[in-house]
């Protein structure tokens, strides 16, 4: 076991962790990973998810995933991952909630459906089906601390997003949060969260006995989605220059084409995506604004109608100059594209 | 007769469980049960158009890049647009590189483990230091974790299994080999993801993926990256990866026999035209070596035994979904598909087959190489090991292709055709998921979503069984499998792991009564 200050930067968020963390933790962090008996436990449940974000968690780098789950965490119980199946998969489960262990993190990934336990089930106990729900509940109730990672479990996602024909959600999935009500419950928003915010805040929990880092007003950790992805962008030049692009593919600033950056808390321009040079505002597509709770309805907008905003929301633009710029553009007809 | 339930199906995408009677140690009947239902596609509707492209990634996080070039395709039909060049391959240098990534993690890190031995790696004295790392830590944590309250964890995701006698391979060095290549293999499927994010921008879920080609230019930076991570993540396969599938069929050649299943669909993989006429690897039919031609019009989707109260066996365009939790005699949240009325199986299987009939030369190559290898006659290919080895070989295939690919990019050029979203329209959308066909539809109406729907790759796979009661791909393919503990059914597992099931894409499906409208065939 070998974690040296380099590392332990990287893995809580780059050089921005030096401001964040006081090398007294970082000092501490080796000495609490030493034994191995220190070790996380993680329990892993997955209810109406995609599995990208465990998909994204394995994409870690430095340290690697095969290290993190060797040296950090003990993946006790993950769906995707684990090599026991059926009953000797869900017997680990069944005896952290009977035994009543209480020395483990559980991470949600995925909402969980309300309307009827059918609409997601994992494993049968007794004869007897057991929903995701139940399970989150039961092992929510003694778990160290509870992590939903993933805009579906920290805020509903798209599995809880409305139809507009009024007829309400399907499933009538929630958040973790929403199911276990007054529960602290960190999430990890993103859709699929970066690896080094997961695992970044695991190791945070773990350093600190269970104490969870400081949050944001969506109880997601402050490092990471403190600030917006418009005050990172590599192309805020462009934004300050009055310089955008009308089509996807085009050099210049996003925003006509409905990138939300300046409404979504997330690092990704400066952090990068699988540790390549691109990131959603680079490779010109733009931020979906997946990270925030109102994604993927902002209200009726949805996604890429960012032309929608009202002269009052430009108004507060912090660049008074490009509003007229905008609003030329408009003038010209929606930009498709 | 032991009616089992393995429930969950672990090691693959989603929440799945297989109930199968076993009489005289063998598989008799059997049951396909997906367990999760999102209702996503209903979400879609009033939407703008444009949202689908990133709305459909998150239907799986396996294979998004396949759901982000069918919808792209999809609404390039209702918009009356092609692709340009540059976005064409663009879009088959983001999925091959998907590709890459999800058979590794296919191959290593869902189906290994039941083949091979982790416990090898205690018995293990040689001089690699990160074996011998992984052995201490395996060693700590059975000493560790002893009468711990967390006991049954040591040595966790690895243990617990399966055990019985002769379930993995017994060979020492085979064993570490293997557990090399899962750890080696970790880092290649996340170098193939750095291809992806080069040109997608993210994954999982590209950012770049748009009608009309993609957002990313070209550029040197994007082709520096690409082909870095190529090279290495090629030389993997060719030289490990290939070395253990042989290494496990070579282990355990009665799966050979096992898992038969002999009807395939394929869609063709990889457009070589912007005309979705051309493929790298084949469209079309096969039953057995017969190979026929694919028309979409002969699709249709059967609820019998699905939980939906609404019409069945409708052409998907036509398709009339209501969810009905409860409902008497069904046991799956998956609808049955079928062609001609016939179940399908899909996937890197179908698509060899399909290829080979269709005198793919570089596919026959490959097949009649690794059959000449196991002494075997073409119809050996029709079960478990037929399956890994066809992922094997597309893995082989597509990272020589991309190469090609690479050079023929216009560097810097646009990266894409412009579009006008039309006041109405409709559109289809066909690609190759790493598991299978994936069709997408969509009618629009004052430029929003009027209807969408996708038919997916494990929705063929794992179907319940149609109305005529006949059972789907993975029930059929299970039927025989000898099962020598009813309590460790670990020979059940690797039929179903075999086809690499992807539950959260089988199980989004309408809801609602809503006719989706006729619609071009491409």
């Amino acid at each position: 076991m070998s974690l040296n200050r380099r590392d332990f930067l990287k893995l809580m968020g780059g050089t921005a962790a030096a401001f964040a963390f006081p090398s007294v933790i970082v000092q501490g962090c080796k000495r609490a990973l030493e034994k191995a008996s220190q070790r996380l436990p993680v329990i892993w449940i997955q209810g109406q998810s995609c599995s990208g974000c465990s998909v994204s968690l394995l994409n870690k780098i430095d340290p690697g995933i095969a290290s993190v789950v060797t040296e950090y965490v003990s993946l006790d119980f993950h769906q995707t991952v684990m090599a026991g199946t059926g009953d000797v998969a869900v017997s680990v489960i069944e005896e952290a909630v009977e035994k009543k262990r209480k020395d483990f993190i559980l991470v949600v990934e995925g909402s969980i459906p309300t309307k009827s336990d059918e609409y997601c089930t994992i494993g049968e106990v007794r004869g007897r089906r057991v929903g995701v729900r139940e399970w989150v509940e039961k092992l929510g109730a003694n778990a160290k601390a509870i992590v939903s990672v993933g805009s579906c479990a920290a805020f509903g996602g798209i599995p809880a997003a409305l139809p507009r024909d009024g007829s309400g959600n399907p499933t009538g999935a929630i958040s973790t949060a929403q199911l276990l009500k007054g529960k602290p419950v960190v999430n990890i928003s993103g859709c699929p969260p970066h690896p080094d915010w997961m695992v970044g805040t695991l190791l945070y929990v773990l350093l600190n006995k269970g104490e969870l880092p400081k949050l944001d007003e969506y109880n997601r950790p402050l490092l990471y989605y403190g600030k917006t992805v418009h005050e990172q962008c590599e192309r805020l030049p462009d934004y300050k220059h009055n310089h955008f692009a009308k089509h996807w593919g085009d050099e210049g600033c996003l925003y006509n084409l409905g990138c939300l950056g300046m409404d979504s808390g997330c690092d990704i321009p400066k952090r990068k995506w699988v540790g390549t040079f691109n990131s959603c505002t680079n490779c010109g597509g733009g931020c979906i604004g997946c990270t925030e709770d109102v994604f993927p309805d902002y209200g009726n907008r949805g996604i890429f109608q960012h032309l929608n905003a009202s002269r009052e929301e430009l108004n507060k633009l912090e660049h008074r100059e490009t509003i007229e710029t905008i609003l030329k553009l408009r003038d010209g007809g929606v930009i498709n594209g | 007769m032991a009616k089992i339930l393995i429930d969950p199906i672990t090691r693959i995408e989603g929440h799945l469980s297989i109930e199968i009677d076993v009489q005289n140690g063998k598989v008799v009947d059997a049951s396909c049960i997906g367990d999760m239902y999102r209702g996503f596609e209903r979400i879609f509707v009033g939407r703008n158009p444009l949202d689908a492209n990133q709305l459909t990634q998150r239907i799986c996080g396996v294979c998004p890049i396949s759901h982000g070039i069918a919808s792209s395709k999809c609404l390039e039909s209702a918009f009356g647009i092609k692709p340009n060049k540059n976005g064409r391959i663009l879009r088959n240098l983001m999925i091959g590189a998907n590709y890459l990534h999800s058979h590794l993690i296919h191959f290593y890190h869902l189906a290994a483990l039941d083949y091979v031995d982790i416990t090898a790696l205690l018995k293990y004295n040689g001089g690699d230091s990160k074996i011998n790392n992984l052995k201490e830590w395996a060693k700590n944590e059975l000493d560790v974790k002893k009468n711990r309250i967390d006991a049954i964890t040591a040595v966790a995701p690895f243990l617990p299994r399966y055990e019985g006698k002769d379930f993995y391979i017994k060979d020492l060095d085979t064993n570490i080999s293997a557990i090399a290549g899962y750890v080696k293999a970790l880092e290649m499927r996340m170098k193939a993801h750095k291809m992806v994010a080069a040109v997608g921008g993210r994954t999982p879920h590209a950012i770049s993926l748009v009608a009309g080609g993609v957002s990313q230019v070209p550029n040197r930076a994007m082709i520096r990256e690409y082909k870095k991570n190529l090279k290495e993540v090629e030389k993997f396969i060719n030289e490990t990866y290939i070395e253990h599938v042989k290494a496990v069929a070579g282990a355990f050649k009665n799966y050979f026999k096992i898992g038969t299943f002999t009807n395939f669909l394929s869609y063709g993989l990889m457009d070589q035209d912007t005309e979705n006429k051309q493929f790298f690897l084949q469209r079309g039919v096969a039953y057995g070596t017969k190979l026929d031609s694919f028309d979409p019009g002969r699709i249709t989707e059967q609820v019998r035994f699905a939980r939906y109260s609404s019409g069945s066996n409708l052409h998907p365009f036509k398709g009339q979904t209501q969810g009905a939790p409860g409902k008497p005699g069904a046991y799956s949240w998956v609808k049955a598909p079928r062609y001609n009325g016939k179940p399908m199986e899909v996937g890197p299987l179908a698509r060899v087959v399909i290829s080979y009939l269709s005198d793919n030369k570089s596919v026959k190559a490959e097949v009649d190489g690794l059959l000449k290898v196991f002494n075997a006659d073409i119809s050996a290919v029709f079960s478990v090991l037929g399956r890994h080895a066809a992922r094997a070989i597309e893995a082989k295939l597509i990272a020589a292709q991309l190469w090609e690919w690479l050079d023929e990019l216009d560097v810097n050029g646009q990266p894409r055709n412009y579009f006008t979203i039309p006041d109405t329209g409709e559109g289809m959308g066909l690609a190759e998921a790493p598991r299978g066909a994936l069709g997408h539809w969509i009618v629009m109406k004052d430029k929003k979503i009027a209807n969408y729907q996708a038919v997916v790759p494990t929705t063929w796979n794992c179907s319940p069984r149609g109305d005529d009661g006949v059972k789907g791909p993975v029930e059929q393919a299970l039927i025989g499998t000898p099962i020598s503990d009813p309590k460790n059914p670990i020979e059940a597992a690797r039929v179903v792991r075999s086809f690499d099931p992807c539950l959260a894409c089988a199980v989004h499906v309408v809801e609602g009564d809503r006719e989706i409208g006729t619609f071009r065939v491409c």
